[in-house]
């Protein structure tokens, strides 16, 4: 059952380190099975550049299944593959056909730099997090849960704003690699709900100063990570944030 | 074994010992540093809330970012004994059917602890702006999973983990952006370091440059993950692994229940031998799906030919009390036990249905009420009964069709059982620190509240409790006697030591240079673990595997061949680190199996079972915890922490 009857060639980006200058590298695959996923036919073909004593392909993946983000690869000029609505772990060779050639690509983009062959850095994803993604509440401080009633279409909203895997196609598909799908959409789940009231305004700002000093670019409206997002984070999420950015200019009281 | 149960009536015993614990005061917290290595539901919430309490907080993780934790990935739930349903919930309700879903091998004292706490940690979760599901009139919803028979798991869609995760991984984040939590991502632990007996540092290895770093601490915690992927198949993330626990064991830390090993029934069947995961279906989908097989064996028409009449719901048939409900232990043993009497399914025919037809047209025919629709023909009701399908499990059932190119919506899913979670793990006292003064565990990384079988939505209420509710106070208790430690200087040669030692390993398989890649052996260990130390065990398949495992042990060490450079981002390097603790976990797993002359939970060791083929427990002589202790050049000597049930009667665990 393991083997099947594909035949492929690869071109994948090979880079040292960050410093070192990377290349697309051909590697021919055969005997890919239809059911393997993209990743495990990336195994196949690490074991076997390792019998061959050959550097495996360093890539990012953990969870398999779709939530944790951490896979990312430029699949075809398309980040996670030509298929909607999920990631790259996701993807299964049936997708593709006998003969194709892929080009696998990391990441592009300046906010996030290479690693090392597929992997790229997303740490400023956390920092922008860091500047105002949450609610100040210690642990200890919360009253009943049913306390606070929360219209349903309310939350269902900030669910689905909150559902982002923060895997960052948004800002790899982004032809000025911004931020904005990502940042809106942790913005727009709090700014939502009434527990996210009091720090409202002063979140906005202190997220988006963030990811403009992370170096990510502006948004020009093309829509290309709404199309990409794997966990189909809406744009209406930048127009929640932008609505609050320029409302905190006005109403806000504090300075952030 | 000391377990530091508190004195007293079950009730008041955790108020009663918060109420006591000594303090430290805010001016000496802001001195005392805590190393937590894990950033997941355990290790975020208590990195997150101890920098709050005013500690000084090194928080490490293997992943790129402390979001990508595996508690990401849970799906179903979380439990609470709020009672919001009015179905006569309680604290001790919660409590007793945890202790009868784990078949009566886990702590009393810890249980009623974890579901006085459970109620809170909603509230916490919820204040934090955790998109929890709710109601039209706002409030929380919940639903009903395995071993219980009232509704107390909230949830969110079907990413309830990826939900509470991301909030304890916001709470952390505050607590980075303020400086009060230093975070290492894409860091592994290696070494603990102990000094004069105490747990004082670990060493970590930076994965992208491959430096090894030494870091001090007043304590370390251990929030660091199940060891599922001792199978090699499981559904863990491909990262998980047991390494800082096991370093941990090395260093003094017993290890409790090993062979405690959680096969959850609802998996995607395996498809062929480059299958390098599994992934699961939530248990949530047991509320709405039937689970059936032919009554024919080798029946080869399609799912959706087969007449009512001529299909076995054995579940429903062999437990009408609990039906699809039961708990995953029972679940997943029946499962295989159809399948090996030849009535399994798909191409494999390791495979059972999981069939919503019954449910979506139930839901339909209420939707159709609710729009006025009289006499709705059978196809109306499919039509609507799909919406409410959809909203409750869409993306489980996007998973599905992804990953096996078929339309669950159209035909019945095909499950079989996979690993999924551990029970065992490091011995913790009530206070959660370990054999090693100062080296606490917590969550998954421990053994403590789950027994032989963790019940459904009660991985993630743990993960929290242990984080939020329950380190914070009683590390308290270890703490305030270390006020006149200063920090302890990094060349102190038991850092020195420690590092080198790491080195040491590392080096080796560097040269080793042999013909093997690591995932190589990580295969066949799993194999072996999953043929005879998995869902049903016997003292012949142990004792082989206990040698088969010994010999793959000399033969990893000696031809595996590990590419690349110590210096840089090398995952190889980091994979052949793990899967050599994990050939040694196995070995420690298999003696716990056979050692343990019961059958008990996930534990089901064939010798011992009922004429209906149920689990049979000896209490009279297997009522403890085993806790491991490590001897030099692998070596384990077993010592007994003996349960006593004082406020549930111990009895034959029945869900029929």
């Amino acid at each position: 059952m393991s083997t099947g009857n594909m035949n492929l060639t690869l071109k994948v980006w090979r880079q040292k380190n960050n410093k070192a200058k990377g290349n697309l590298v051909d590697y021919k695959m055969s005997e890919i099975s239809p059911d393997m996923s993209f990743l495990e036919m990336f195994d196949v073909l690490n074991e076997q550049l390792i019998n061959k004593g050959e550097e495996p392909i360093v890539f990012d993946h953990d969870c398999r299944e779709g939530i944790c983000g951490a896979c990312s690869m430029y699949i075809n000029g398309r980040p996670h593959g030509p298929k909607e609505g999920i990631t790259t772990c996701q993807l299964h060779m049936r997708s593709f056909q006998d003969g194709d050639t892929i080009v696998v690509e990391p990441w592009r983009a300046k906010a996030f730099p290479v690693i090392k062959d597929l992997a790229v850095d997303r740490t400023a994803f956390d920092r922008i997090i860091a500047a105002g993604g949450f609610i100040s509440v210690n642990t200890g401080n919360a009253q009943d849960a049913n306390a606070l009633p929360i219209p349903k279409f309310q939350a269902d909203s900030a669910f689905e704003a909150a559902a982002c895997i923060g895997c960052g196609a948004c800002v790899a598909t982004c032809k000025n690699a911004s931020a904005m799908l990502f940042t809106s959409a942790k913005i727009s789940q709090l700014a939502q709900l009434p527990q996210g009231q009091p720090e409202r305004y002063r979140r906005v700002q202190s997220m988006v100063a963030q990811m403009d000093a992370e170096g990510f670019g502006n948004c020009t409206n093309t829509g290309a990570c709404e199309a990409e997002c794997p966990k189909g984070i809406s744009l209406e999420n930048i127009a929640r944030m932008n609505r609050d950015f320029y409302s905190a200019k006005f109403v806000s009281e504090e300075e952030v | 074994m000391n377990a530091n149960i508190p004195e007293g009536e079950l009730t008041g015993k955790w108020t009663k010992l918060r109420s006591s614990m000594p303090l430290v005061n805010p001016a000496n917290k802001r001195s005392i540093e805590i190393i937590i290595v894990g950033s997941g539901l355990a290790g975020a919430s208590a990195a997150s809330t101890l920098a709050e309490m005013g500690y000084k907080v090194k928080c490490f993780c293997f992943q790129d970012s402390p979001r990508r934790a595996h508690s990401i990935a849970a799906q179903g739930g979380i439990n609470a004994a709020k009672n919001y349903q009015n179905d006569g919930d309680s604290v001790y309700r919660l409590f007793y059917d945890t202790i009868k879903g784990g078949d009566y091998r886990a702590r009393e004292a810890n249980v009623h602890r974890l579901a006085e706490v459970s109620a809170n940690i909603i509230d916490q979760c919820v204040a934090q702006g955790v998109p929890l599901a709710r109601e039209y009139g706002g409030l929380l919803d919940n639903r009903s999973f395995g071993g219980t028979q009232v509704q107390r798991t909230f949830y969110a869609a079907g990413q309830t983990g990826q939900q509470l995760l991301l909030g304890a991984y916001s709470a952390l984040e505050r607590q980075i952006g303020m400086g009060k939590v230093e975070m290492f991502t894409r860091h592994e632990m290696l070494e603990v370091v102990v000094i004069e007996g105490k747990a004082r540092g670990i060493i970590a290895r930076n994965l992208i440059t491959g430096e090894l770093e030494r870091h001090f601490g007043h304590a370390v915690l251990l929030g660091t993950g199940g060891y599922g992927n001792v199978f090699y198949l499981s559904t863990n993330a491909m990262g998980s692994n047991v390494t800082a626990a096991w370093k941990a064991h090395k260093k003094g830390a017993y290890f409790g229940n090993p062979c405690f090993t959680q096969i959850h029934p609802t998996c995607i069947p395996v498809s062929g031998d480059h299958q390098s995961k599994l992934t699961l279906m939530s248990e949530s989908l047991r509320n709405d799906g039937r689970i059936w097989v032919p009554k024919k064996k080798d029946d080869q028409r399609k799912a959706t030919d087969i007449p009512e009449e001529e299909r076995d719901y054995y579940l429903e048939r062999r437990y009408p009390a609990f039906g699809n409900l039961v708990p995953r232990d029972v679940a997943s043993r029946a499962a295989k036990e159809r399948c090996d009497a030849g009535y399994g399914v798909g191409q494999s025919k390791l495979a059972v249905y999981l069939d919503f037809t019954a449910n979506t047209e139930r839901y339909g025919r209420i939707e159709a009420t609710k729009h006025n629709i009289h006499n709705p023909d059978r196809e109306t009701c499919m039509r609507l009964g799909r919406d409410v399908i959809k909203e409750k499990y869409g993306n489980l059932f996007d998973m599905y069709k992804q990953i096996t190119g078929e339309d669950p919506y159209e035909l019945p899913m095909r499950i079989y059982p996979a690993v999924h979670y551990t029970m065992g793990g490091l011995w913790v006292d009530y206070n959660l620190m370990t054999t090693v003064p100062g080296l606490y565990a917590l969550g998954e990384a421990n053994f403590s509240d789950h027994g032989a079988n963790r019940l459904g939505a009660s991985a993630l209420m743990q993960g929290l409790a242990d984080g939020y509710f329950v380190i914070p106070y009683t590390i308290g208790a270890y703490l305030s006697k270390e006020l006149a430690t200063k920090p302890i200087p990094l060349d102190h040669p038991a850092f020195v030591e420690a590092e080198a030692s790491v080195r040491g390993i590392l080096e080796h398989f560097l040269s080793v240079k042999g013909t093997k890649s690591v995932d190589f052996f990580h295969k066949r260990l799993g194999k072996i673990m999953w043929e005879k130390c998995g869902m049903a065990r016997n003292a012949e398949g142990l004792t082989s595997a206990i040698a088969e495992i010994q010999a793959l042990r000399k033969e990893f060490w000696q031809d595996v061949r590990v590419p690349g450079e110590m210096n840089e981002f090398n995952p190889e390097l980091e994979k052949a680190g793990r899967v050599a603790d994990f050939i040694e976990l196995g070995e420690l797993m298999c003696m716990d199996a056979l050692q343990r002359n019961e059958s008990c939970g996930g534990h089901f060791r064939e010798e011992y079972q009922t004429e209906e083929g149920e689990a049979l427990r000896d209490d009279e002589n297997y009522a403890f915890v085993s806790a491991w202790e490590y001897k030099d050049d692998v070596k384990f000597e077993l010592h007994k922490e003996q349960l006593k049930f004082e406020n549930i009667k111990i009895a034959q665990r029945s869900y029929k």
